[in-house]
Order: C-alpha cells, then sequence, then structure tokens
C-alpha cells in the first residue's frame, strides 16, 4: 500500500495547468486529509472545434475562400459565413448538393459582443441523408435576406425569429409575430429581456388586468 | 310567357341565369369565417382564420400562439437537470418522447451516453408512447370526422398503457421518464411480463379500429382525397413524421439516424402513396403494429447492467453547441443547445414537428369544403402545446 501514492481525488484534467505537481515521495502523515479541494469543478476542457474534412466543404472553401469556415463539432458539421454570402449559399446548398429540407431557422443573442446575433439554418438533405448547419453573425437592427424562395418552411421559422429576436427578413411575404401578439413590446429571447418581464400596457389594454403575473 | 321573358335579358324577373364566364357561381361573395380557439375540433387552441366561398376554401391563416409559455426562454433560466420536466408539458400526449430527446441532446453535449439496458428501457417506454399517442389521434381525428365508437376502444387500451407509466415512473401523462444519462428508476416487478401481456392485447384490438374504419364508406367518403400533399411539397415545408411518409417518402429518423439502440431492432418504415388523409390513416394505423414490433424485440432483449451512466450531479456540459433531433409520433422533434459551460443552456431552441407540420394545412385545404378542414387538421395530429410552446 505504500508504494505508488494513489491519491483518492480524481485526476487533474487533462491540459489544465495544476497547482500542485504530482508528488513523488510517499506521504507521510494524514494522507486523506492532505487534498485540499478535490479537482475543483473537474470540468473537462471539452472537445474543441476541428476543421471539416470533406469534398462538400472544400468545394465551398474553394468557392468562397476567406468568407467561410469549415468545422465540426461533436461529428456535427457546420459553415460559419459572412453575412453577404447569405441568400446564395442556401440556394446552392440547395440545388447544388440537396440540401432540400431546412429543418431549421434559429438565432442566438450574445448581447456583448459587437455583432449580436448568431443566425442558424439547420440543414438537411434526403440523398446525402446528412445534416449541415450554416451559422452567421449580424449585428442589431441589421437584417437577412428571406429565405422562403429557397425553402417554403422558412416562412413561419423566420416569423417566429422575428418574434422572439428581432431580426427582420428582408422579402419575406408576411413578416409579423406569430407566438406573441401583435401588438407587443420587445423580442423575450434577447438576453436583455427578463424571464419576468412583459408588456404591461399591452396587457392592461387588452386583458383588462393590472399585471399578468 | 315565360319563354318571352327569358328571351329578353332587359326584363329578366330574376337573376338565376347570371352565370357568366366572370361571374361563374350564383352569389359568391366571399366570405371570411373564424374557427376557433375554443373550438373541439382544433384540439386545443387553434385558431384558423378561412376565406371561403360558399362550402370551398380559397385560403386559410393559422393565428396561433395562444398557449406560449416561453418554453426556450424558460429553458436558458433553468439549470439542464430542472428543464427536464418541462419539456413533458410541450406535446404532452407524447412526454415520454420529448423527455428522450431532451436527454439524449445533453447527453450527446456531455459527450455520455446511456447504458444498454437504460436505451431498452428508453426504446420500451418511447414505443408504448407512441401507440398511445397514435391512439389519441385515431380516437379524436375519427370523432371529428363523425365516427364516435374508435374513441372508446382507443381510450379504453391507452388507458393500459398509462396504467404502465404510472407503474414505471408515477405519473400517466407528464412521466419526467428519464434522466439526463439514462434512467432514474428500475423496472418494477413485473414490468416485461405486463409488456408482453398488452402486446397480446393491443394486436387484435388494432384490427378492430381497422375494422371499424378502413371498410367504411362514410369514413372513405371522409378520408380519400382530402387533404392531399405531394412528397415533394412535404419537403419544401419541411414536413416530418407519419404525414411525410403517407406522401411516399420513406424517411424516418430512427431509421435515417439512429439514435438509442433502434438501430438493433427489425421493423419497417409504412409509407403511403397518395398523401391524403385515408393515406395517413392507414400510416399510423401501419406504425403501431410496427411499434408493436419494436417492443416485442426490446422487451424480450433488456440485458442486465445499470441504468445510469455516470453523469455528475451538477452538470455542466463543455462549450459547445449541439442539434440532436428524435422521430416523435408527430415527426421531426429537434432540440438545438448552446452551452457556455455552466449549469444553464445559453440557449436552447426546440425544432418542434407539430408547429411545422401545422403551416402544411393551408396547402392542405385550398379548394377544400370547410368540413374537411376539420378533417385535416386532425390528420396533421398537432399538439398546440408544443406549437405554441
Amino acid at each position: 500500500m505504500t508504494e505508488e501514492p494513489k491519491s483518492p481525488v480524481p485526476p487533474p484534467p487533462d491540459g489544465e495547468s495544476k497547482p500542485a505537481p504530482e508528488t513523488s515521495k510517499p506521504p507521510v502523515a494524514t494522507p486523506a486529509a492532505a487534498p485540499p479541494k478535490p479537482a475543483v469543478s473537474a470540468q473537462p476542457a471539452g472537445p474543441v472545434p476541428v476543421p471539416w474534412a470533406s469534398p462538400l466543404a472544400e468545394k465551398y472553401k474553394g468557392r468562397y475562400g476567406s468568407g467561410l469556415e469549415a468545422l465540426s463539432y461533436l461529428r456535427q458539421n457546420y459553415l460559419t459565413v459572412n453575412r453577404s454570402l447569405i441568400p446564395g449559399i442556401l440556394q446552392l446548398l440547395r440545388d447544388e448538393d440537396h440540401f432540400d429540407y431546412c429543418v431549421d431557422i434559429t438565432a442566438v443573442h450574445y448581447p456583448k459582443r459587437e455583432k449580436q446575433f448568431d443566425v442558424l439554418w439547420i440543414l438537411y438533405s434526403f440523398s446525402r441523408n446528412e445534416r449541415v448547419r450554416v451559422k452567421t453573425q449580424i449585428a442589431d437592427g441589421e437584417s437577412l435576406p428571406s429565405a422562403v424562395p429557397v425553402w417554403a418552411t422558412a416562412n413561419w421559422l423566420e416569423r417566429e425569429v422575428y418574434d422572439m429576436f428581432g431580426i427582420k427578413f428582408d422579402g419575406h411575404p408576411d413578416l409579423k409575430r406569430i407566438l406573441l401578439p401583435d401588438g407587443w413590446k420587445g423580442h423575450p429571447l434577447r438576453k436583455d429581456y427578463g424571464i419576468l418581464q412583459q408588456d404591461q400596457e399591452w396587457v392592461q389594454i387588452n386583458l383588462g388586468i393590472e399585471s399578468g403575473q | 310567357m315565360n319563354a318571352e321573358i327569358k328571351n329578353d335579358p332587359e326584363n329578366a324577373l330574376s337573376n338565376l341565369d347570371l352565370e357568366t364566364p366572370e361571374r361563374p357561381h350564383l352569389d359568391s361573395n366571399e366570405l371570411i369565417i373564424n374557427m376557433g380557439p375554443q373550438h373541439p375540433a382544433t384540439h386545443g387552441v387553434l385558431r384558423v382564420i378561412l376565406r371561403l366561398d360558399g362550402e370551398r376554401v380559397l385560403g386559410t391563416e393559422c393565428v396561433i400562439g395562444y398557449l406560449h409559455r416561453g418554453v426556450e426562454k424558460i429553458g436558458e433560466n433553468r439549470t439542464y437537470t430542472m428543464f427536464n420536466p418541462y419539456v413533458d408539458r410541450m406535446d404532452y400526449v407524447a412526454a415520454v418522447s420529448n423527455g428522450l430527446g431532451y436527454c439524449q441532446a445533453v447527453e450527446k453535449l456531455m459527450n455520455v451516453e446511456a447504458p444498454p439496458r437504460a436505451n431498452y428501457i428508453r426504446v420500451i417506454l418511447t414505443e408504448l408512447n407512441r401507440l398511445a399517442s397514435h391512439q389519441l389521434w385515431l380516437g379524436t381525428h375519427a370523432l371529428d370526422i363523425g365516427a364516435m365508437t374508435p374513441l372508446f376502444y382507443t381510450f379504453r387500451d391507452r388507458e393500459e398503457i398509462l396504467k404502465i407509466f404510472e407503474k414505471y415512473c408515477g405519473a400517466r401523462l407528464t412521466t419526467h421518464a428519464f434522466r439526463i444519462g439514462g434512467c432514474l428508476y428500475e423496472t418494477y416487478a413485473g414490468f416485461e411480463k405486463e409488456i408482453k401481456n398488452y402486446l397480446k392485447y393491443l394486436a387484435p384490438h388494432i384490427d378492430e379500429y381497422e375494422e371499424l374504419l378502413t371498410g367504411n364508406r362514410i369514413w372513405l367518403e371522409r378520408t380519400k382525397k382530402v387533404g392531399v400533399i405531394s412528397g415533394a411539397d412535404c419537403i419544401a415545408l419541411g414536413v416530418t413524421g407519419p404525414v411525410l411518409r403517407a406522401s411516399g417518402v420513406k424517411w424516418d429518423v430512427r431509421k435515417a439516424q439512429p439514435y438509442a439502440n433502434y438501430a438493433d431492432f427489425d421493423f419497417e418504415i409504412p409509407t403511403g402513396e397518395n398523401g391524403d388523409t385515408f393515406d395517413r390513416y392507414l400510416v399510423r394505423m401501419a406504425e403501431m403494429r410496427q411499434s408493436l414490433r419494436i417492443i416485442d424485440q426490446a422487451v424480450n432483449g433488456i440485458p442486465e447492467g445499470p441504468i445510469m451512466a455516470r453523469v455528475p450531479k451538477v452538470i455542466k456540459p463543455p462549450v459547445g453547441e449541439i442539434y440532436h433531433s428524435i422521430e416523435s409520433p408527430k415527426g421531426e422533434l429537434g432540440y438545438f443547445i448552446v452551452s457556455d459551460g455552466s449549469t444553464q443552456p445559453y440557449r436552447l431552441r426546440v425544432r418542434p414537428p407539430s408547429f411545422v407540420n401545422l403551416q402544411a394545412l393551408d396547402r392542405m385545404v385550398r379548394g377544400m369544403m370547410v368540413a374537411d378542414v376539420v378533417a385535416v387538421i386532425g390528420t396533421i395530429d398537432i399538439v398546440l402545446g408544443e406549437v405554441d410552446r
């Protein structure tokens, strides 16, 4: 038992520099109480996105060059593209590479960033049995071209993104709120919209009650 | 005398013969009619504004959001574990499927995998839930069209499934059956036997449902060539699930991108040809039989072992994002989760099949009769809790 001082704490996360280096000499006294903190919140470093190597990624890299990055995370592939590529690359993905099913369109809000929004198109191809995400960044107030001419399903999905984030889609046939009432103020999935926040004025006028809380 | 007047358009007494190429019908004023949100045939609080020419539908607009609870916002403000029961409240007739999709998405993000035994339990319960969901759909859909009997039959049989859920996890509807990393509950004593008995019990009863409807003249009249949608339209509109398969597209997430351990089981993807309400009915009936097959294989092969993977008490997935989808009874149910490394999701997006499928309503009812709108809403199989979230 004395050789190989096996510490009871889980091994340190690899890649992290641990303040206390591995002791080679056997502990002399009170081995149990020795470790001060058993691996403070053993946060695994986690996988990092790796370049996505495939003919498809090569093709788009060749065509668009630096405006596009093809990455892969947890075996899921995505293309990070400049906003200016947006109508074209979606059309190409559908027409040339058979991504004929637009699974979802959504957005993520990063208020501290200069370009506050990530907008994502999750695409699927029946013939390739493959998914890809197209991701772009836009600033607050900036609009995007609508994908309705490419996939009819984009209609309601874009309306939801508009409703929840206030991102406008140019050329959308009927861009209005979908889940919230028409006169509502604010876009709830923005990070600056509190979870208890509501449009008091709308509630008072339309529901005839002081507050919905 | 009459003949004389008829020949003289200046002195025509009635306007019955005013059918001209410009105005082909008699009085053809368009009518805007509101249906719902409080209407039994809309299966919840769906409001449909119909533009009608007599009995014929010229166009529709869905007004949704009456049941909006901000599930995605709640997700950002709860820990991964705390959010788990909320997903049951979206598609509340298929709560187990919702939970499976969510748990697997988080597991994928954390790079853990549920142990085999947990996967078997998950598949059994999810398929039972698919049966329950289809039974509820069949009963209410048939009731909307005017066939009352199937409702009693399907609810009688669905009850037995809910009893199994209740015995397994204590809840009948919003089950919260799974946890991130596996299952919390071990199977109860007699679990396998009860499920095997249920399979034996249900198989002839599915035939019974079919006897009531498949050859029924009224059912055929009300469902054949009603709400037709082509496979290409389905794909363009993002429609998935039985609606897509009834239009002839053989695609099911369980086969295309298997999750849990669906790859181990032998089953088929039933498809239709015409994409009408009748084919969607047949596809769902066939799917119920396939579910029985899957459950039968699963219940006979549950391995021994742990039911929970090694998951930390506090769930903190690494920074990253993931999209994971499963085949819920309604179609492709997806979760897109962005993690910032904390205990709460930075963004949690649900891709609800009902919401996307409902968008096809307009395409399906144009040119149909008002009464067909009811049939088509039923055949899409929406759950408003999931449409509005």
